[in-house]
């Protein structure tokens, strides 16, 4: 129950079985333990043929040329492809800015780009054929940081830019800038008593989905194409494909296949159009899986950033001000990079009051792997900054870190430094109080009366020490992260609910192109629907484009706006149903026209629980069917010169303290636990709830000691494109990670709801870093933190 | 090359196979059983784990020509397996046979609409589950469940060998079986709960 | 590409006599990631799976006789007393998946230097038993296996059948470093054998120089201040100067490089205090051991 603040109000349906608010279980649960869900890389079709990509060896060149005739006359190869082979004059997409190639053209910009296809009737002609086209390139010189992209002289990654950024931008090379300049910053500065400067570097991350990117294109009779593919975002990829294949919107077919993850890095398109061009000049299925090593390059990863903050603060604590600038490397498509500019600049001074702030955030066009959305999206780099700084002024004042950022907390009220006041609880002082307040847990838990229990040391079954070197540190880290599209981005969602009688049954069918990616938007939908409409049976129909966008599986939006579509159609659909009990027997009791009516246990129901008769004979033989689109209230844009406006929809706030032991002499690091407590409105499922924030926290767990794609500055190739060297956090890697709940309602949001999906990525990894620097004295400016770096051997 | 082996209690023969393709391949290509799952095809991720001839290990680096008469239980075979172990038969899973359903290949979109004949697997329906299959779903351990099939293989054996496993026995038994969206903890509790419900049962 | 099934020891040194571009596949642990990112295409497959004879090991007198095939989790179930070092090294490799799958003739064929048995090995004291259909058995000694990077003694028509590892007389121990705390290849790897019959230690050394290495000067260092000072026999804790500058001496053994999984810097440091750790660990379970004999006695 929440400690304070507005209890969630619930007005409908509580008393339905399965609603909102209670744990129920996944419904695609069964077939997922049974083997039986069919992800996109199970999808399998009589004749279909394989495709297989040929990318780039090197990171920037021109093409010279390429000659295909040698893999053309492979047996088994039915088809290969090259820029020459694209259909219309629309040859490149993008989510904001289309200036990604289907293939290359003429030059490529970085390492792994698509420049070829093939379709042959095995995965390994496939490859074979790949191997013997010739492409000779050109090398270009590479640009791949703020130096070398922004120098008088710097190559330009895209010549002739003419996108709605360039005018703004104070280089080509630059994709997007968002300055945000609030008060008075220099007088605010005469103010501090103490000054806390600090440059920190943020790795690329990957997102790591195990289910690598595939899906089948099948050729349909009226030439255009189904698609079964693992997807964010339905209908973003469909008005991005379409263009492409020159085919309407309506002859490209689209249903979401089973998707092994997603993080973000679905959100930007990869097999999607090389599948459908196979199979259309094929005609024939083609099925096209990545495998890990080609998952590396098939999807944009987390913005790797440089930030410089400088933070004053009054003796007694109190911030003064916030000068700051990041650097997002983009890499050399836009993908998602103008929005995560657009979060990392307006996110910057964290979840804190600060009137004074200059602040600058901008993403660059270089030739390394391109950078777009991943779990957090700009909020995440700046998180692990400011948190840093946060320690350094403490530290600095004498004062207790925890103390210093309660005394800093922003609260419901507070003007961000775009102008916007927070409009819903921002229980930031209360969140670190509830995480400060859990029982740590015991010291040497690795000691047993046999010894050293190595799985429970740094370096576990390496046995690297028996306790020696070890000492324990405790760190903490709050962050403040937007839910939903922002900046003025027409976020809406659509579902279609249809109610009926089946086999003596009153039943719910809910339809929506949501991406299931894992998160359990499914479970929630059909909760939703029995707390709206009082059944118990609920078919969630497989998502596809024959139904309104459902917007993206990202920025932690699904529950609260595809979850607000279908409570908004269900409400509709309520309407209806009473509308044909008042006209079969609303002449039978006077409440059908006077009180207020709700659906409960498969009946109709007055709010003062008078049932007034079972839906299955108000419904009898009719179907009711609604199909709507639903909105969250409007953003705007932020002022391009001042980053001032109500960009942002609603703040999702999570706070971990992290406690570690650390081999201080060989720099091996074991996290013993990440407690978090996360307000999140209003648990809908709090099994799930709970799940989206033990999973969130370990991806901060990972960049904070492991996790980062490794390019060299030299040739921008990336040199760690597999599981064997881009290590994510296995098991034994992973702490128990207790969560404290808080439920405060957020009255402009559905059910009182909070976006919770990505809060807890951001505090994870800065409270890791916290408490090593605790265990170990050393400053620790980047993130992931590696043996190297606590040992001085660099 | 041709391979013959048994699946899950069911004599099989795969024709015209690459020598180069795994074993999980040949399953889930040629004999219709994608429940093993392809990840990372470098033996890092252990979502293609199976049991052959009772061992785990990740088929993606058995080739298939290292099969030819050998026993093969994937997660599809899986609560038969257990079943017939409970039941003190063939514990190899070699004699017996397994779900029709699962021989099947899986047609495009299938699933989804399997899936909307039911609502909440809460009654565990559609067939009879494993301790360890329920115990997964009853604790929230399956998001994405493309890590599922390969714990499952992996926390069954544990159960197996050990029913009453510590924390860290579970942690070690599970360790090269990577998991991107529960953060394990879910995991860490299914295989708690599946203990706790075997040591129930018997 | 042929896959070829031997179904014994002599048919498969008959297919290797035949074919001596054939890569033996076993485990398939090293083999078949190649193979599934394309970065090999063997014209021929050799299966070794069928071969029994591999997957057996016998304890002698003096050694034991370990078939190329034993998984590592037999070796860490079933030979910790005999072989407690590989037993170790074994307990690092991968995961339980690929414990069960993999065995050292794998770690031995491939030769790369982050195999987690050659440490072990190099420190124990071992010999590689190869054999060709047109020379029969010869003996490696371990020391003179490992040629180069990814490169050994063998030649193109031999197979490895087995390695005989020397018995433990002593306290082995092992470590490796990874930066993750499983499932993880070495970024650089220590193993230490004492030898108390012989009042010899060696040392093992992964993933710091372009093979698997011995701390050949630290190894002398050792034995000479543990014979001059009697420790043999008085069972005298080891003074830290001593276990300085071993560890000193061991990080001068490795010649590493910076790759992705760590720095050469950072290889040498860990080496080091591996080696540190590693002795007084050792150093310690002997002393316990020689006092609770003296006790008895």
């Amino acid at each position: 129950m929440p400690a304070n603040g507005a209890p969630t109000k619930i007005t409908q349906g509580s008393q339905t079985k399965g609603g909102i608010g209670e744990s129920t279980l996944r419904p695609d649960g069964t077939l997922k333990v049974t083997g039986e869900f069919a992800y996109s890389s199970d999808m399998w079709h009589e004749d279909m043929l394989w495709g297989q990509i040929l990318r780039s060896t090197v990171a920037h060149a021109e093409i010279v040329s390429i000659d295909t005739s040698e893999a053309l006359a492979t047996a088994g190869v039915y088809a290969v492809l090259t820029y020459d082979d694209l259909p219309t004059e629309v040859k490149n997409y993008g989510l904001e800015i289309q200036d990604t190639p289907v293939l290359a053209h003429g030059k490529v910009r970085h390492h792994g780009e698509p420049v070829a296809l093939v379709a042959a009737d095995h995965p390994e002609t496939a490859r074979r054929a790949a191997a013997k086209i010739k492409v000779e390139y050109r090398e270009l010189p590479v640009v791949t940081d703020e130096k070398s992209a922004l120098a008088p002289d710097a190559v330009l990654v895209h010549e002739n830019r003419d996108d709605h950024h360039c005018g703004h931008v104070p280089h080509p090379n630059i994709v997007h800038r968002q300055p945000i300049i609030r008060g008075d910053v220099e007088e605010a500065r005469r103010r501090a008593d103490v000054i806390v400067e600090g440059e920190y570097t943020f790795g690329m991350q990957d997102q790591a989905f195990l289910g690598p990117e595939s899906g089948l294109a099948v050729p349909e009779e009226d030439g255009g194409v189904h698609l079964y593919v693992a997807t964010q975002w339905l209908h973003s990829d469909l008005r991005q494909i379409a263009p492409v294949l020159g085919l309407p919107e309506e002859k490209v077919r689209m249903t979401l296949a089973g998707v092994g993850g997603a993080f973000g890095g679905r959100e930007d398109l990869s097999m999607q159009i090389h599948a459908c061009l196979l199979a259309l000049r094929t005609g024939k299925p083609v099925k096209i899986v990545y495998n890990r090593f080609e998952s590396f390059f098939g999807h944009v990863h987390r913005h790797p950033a440089k930030l410089y903050y400088e933070h004053g603060a009054t003796k007694d604590g109190k911030l003064t001000h916030l000068k700051c600038r990041i650097v997002l490397d983009g890499g050399a498509y836009a993908s998602a990079s103008p929005a995560v500019v657009g979060n990392a600049s307006s996110l910057s001074v964290g979840p804190y009051m600060v009137d004074d702030v200059d602040i600058e955030a901008i993403a660059l066009y270089t030739n390394n792997p391109p950078c777009g959305a991943m779990r957090g999206f700009g909020a995440v780099q700046a998180c692990f900054a400011y948190e840093a700084q946060m320690d350094k002024l403490a530290k600095k004042l004498g004062m207790d870190p925890v103390e210093f950022r309660q005394l800093n907390a922003m609260e419901q009220g507070t003007v961000m430094p775009t102008g916007q006041p927070v409009d819903s609880p921002a229980p930031v002082a209360e969140l670190l109080r509830r995480v400060k307040a859990m029982p740590l847990p015991p010291e040497r838990q690795w000691e047993s009366s046999e010894g050293a229990d190595v799985r429970q040391l740094p370096g576990g079954l390496s046995n690297t020490t028996h306790g020696e070197g070890v000492v324990r540190g405790v760190g903490y880290a709050v962050g403040i992260k937007n839910v939903g599209f922002s900046e003025g981005f027409d976020d809406y969602s659509t579902a279609k609910v249809r109610m009926e009688v089946v086999g003596g049954e009153p039943v719910a069918t809910v339809h929506t192109a949501m991406a299931e990616v894992g998160q359990g938007g499914v479970t929630v939908h059909a909760q939703i629907a029995r707390t709206e409409l009082g059944v118990t049976q609920v078919t969630i129909h497989p998502a596809d484009t024959q139904v309104g966008s459902a917007g993206s599986t990202s920025a932690s939006r699904q529950t609260y706006v595809t979850g607000g579509a279908v409570k908004n159609a269900c409400e509709l659909v309520r309407e209806k149903v009473l509308e044909i009990g008042r006209r079969k027997f609303g002449t039978y009791h006077p409440a059908w026209a006077t009180a207020e009516l709700l659906l409960e246990g498969g009946k109709v129901v007055t709010d003062a629980g008078e049932v007034l008769g079972d839906l299955v004979d108000v419904l009898e033989d009719e179907v009711v069917e609604v199909e709507e689109e639903w909105r969250h209230r409007p953003t705007e844009a932020f002022d391009l010169r001042t980053g001032q406006g109500n960009g942002h929809v609603q703040y999702s706030f999570a706070t971990h303290r992290a406690v570690v032991e650390v081999d201080t002499e060989l720099g091996l690091v074991k996290v013993i636990e990440l407690a978090c407590a996360q307000d999140v409105g209003k648990a809908l499922n709090p099994l799930s709830v709970i799940g989206q924030i033990q999973g969130g926290t370990t991806q901060g767990l990972g960049v904070a000691v492991m996790e980062e794609i490794i390019v060299d500055p030299k040739t921008a190739k990336v040199r760690n494109p597999s599981f064997t060297d881009y290590l994510i956090p296995t098991i034994l890697d992973t702490p128990t990670i207790p969560v404290d709940v808080l439920e405060l309602a957020d009255e402009h949001a559905p059910y009182g709801l909070r976006g919770i999906g990505e809060a807890p990525t951001l505090s994870s990894t800065p409270a890791v870093l916290a408490a090593i620097r605790n265990a170990t004295g050393l400053e620790l400016n980047r993130t992931p933190v590696r043996p190297e770096h606590l040992t001085g051997t660099a | 090359m041709r391979v013959n082996f048994t699946v899950n209690g069911r004599p099989q023969e795969a024709d015209d196979v690459w020598e180069g393709e795994s074993l999980l391949y040949v399953l889930r290509e040629r004999l219709g059983l994608p429940g093993s799952k392809n990840a990372c095809e470098q033996g890092e991720c252990g979502s293609c784990t199976v049991r052959l001839d009772g061992v785990p290990v990740c088929s993606c680096l058995v080739a298939a020509g290292q099969v030819e008469g050998r026993d093969v239980v994937t997660v599809e075979g899986l609560a038969e397996y257990a079943k017939q172990r409970a039941e003190g038969g063939c514990a190899s899973g070699a004699c017996g046979t397994t779900l029709q359903d699962a021989q099947l290949g899986v047609p495009p979109g299938e699933a989804w609409g399997r899936q909307a004949k039911g609502t909440d697997s809460q009654t565990g329906e559609g067939g009879e589950l494993s301790t360890v299959q329920q115990a997964f779903i009853d604790a929230g351990a399956v998001q994405c469940g493309f890590c599922t099939p390969g714990l499952l293989v992996a926390s069954d054996e544990l159960l197996e060998r050990n029913p009453n496993p510590s924390d860290a026995d579970i942690r070690e038994a599970l360790s090269g079986n990577l998991c991107r969206c529960t953060g394990y903890e879910k995991i860490m509790d299914a295989v708690r709960l599946a203990a706790a419900r075997q040591s129930e049962e018997v | 590409m042929d896959f070829l099934r031997p179904a014994s020891w002599e048919e498969a040194l008959a297919a290797k006599a035949e074919h001596p571009t054939a890569v033996p596949i076993a485990g398939g642990t090293d083999v078949m990631v190649e193979i599934n990112f394309d970065h090999r295409r063997p014209e021929y497959l050799l299966d070794l799976n069928r071969i029994g004879d591999l997957y057996e090991w016998e304890v002698g007198e003096e050694s034991v006789r370990l078939g190329a095939s034993v998984p590592y989790t037999k070796i860490m179930e079933s030979l910790r007393a005999e072989l407690p070092g590989l037993a170790l090294a074994s307990h690092t490799v991968a995961s339980p998946q690929i414990r069960n799958r993999g065995g050292v003739g794998g770690n031995l064929g491939t030769a790369s230097p982050a195999g987690d048995a050659h440490p072990a090995l190099l420190a124990a004291g071992a010999e590689v038993e190869v054999e060709s259909a047109a020379r029969g058995t010869r003996l490696i000694p371990i020391d003179e296996f490992y040629t180069g990077v990814k490169r050994n003694a063998l030649r193109p028509d031999e197979l490895i059948r087995a390695v005989h590892v020397k018995k433990a007389d002593g306290p082995q121990q092992y470590s490796k470093v990874g930066t993750r705390n499983a499932m993880v290849i070495a970024v650089c790897a220590f193993g230490l054998a004492l030898h108390p019959e012989t009042r010899t230690v060696r040392t093992g050394i992964g993933s710091a120089a372009p093979t698997p290495v011995r701390a050949k000067a630290a190894e002398e260092f050792l034995n000479a201040a543990l014979e001059e000072g009697g420790f043999w026999d008085n069972g005298k804790i080891i003074t830290p100067s001593v276990a300085k500058q071993f560890a000193g001496l061991c990080s001068a053994a490795c010649n590493p490089i910076d790759d992705v999984r760590g720095t050469a810097s950072y290889r040498r440091h860990a080496v080091g205090v591996m080696a540190r750790r590693t002795l007084t660990w050792t150093w310690e379970s002997y002393r316990g051991n020689h006092r609770t004999t003296e006790g008895a006695a």
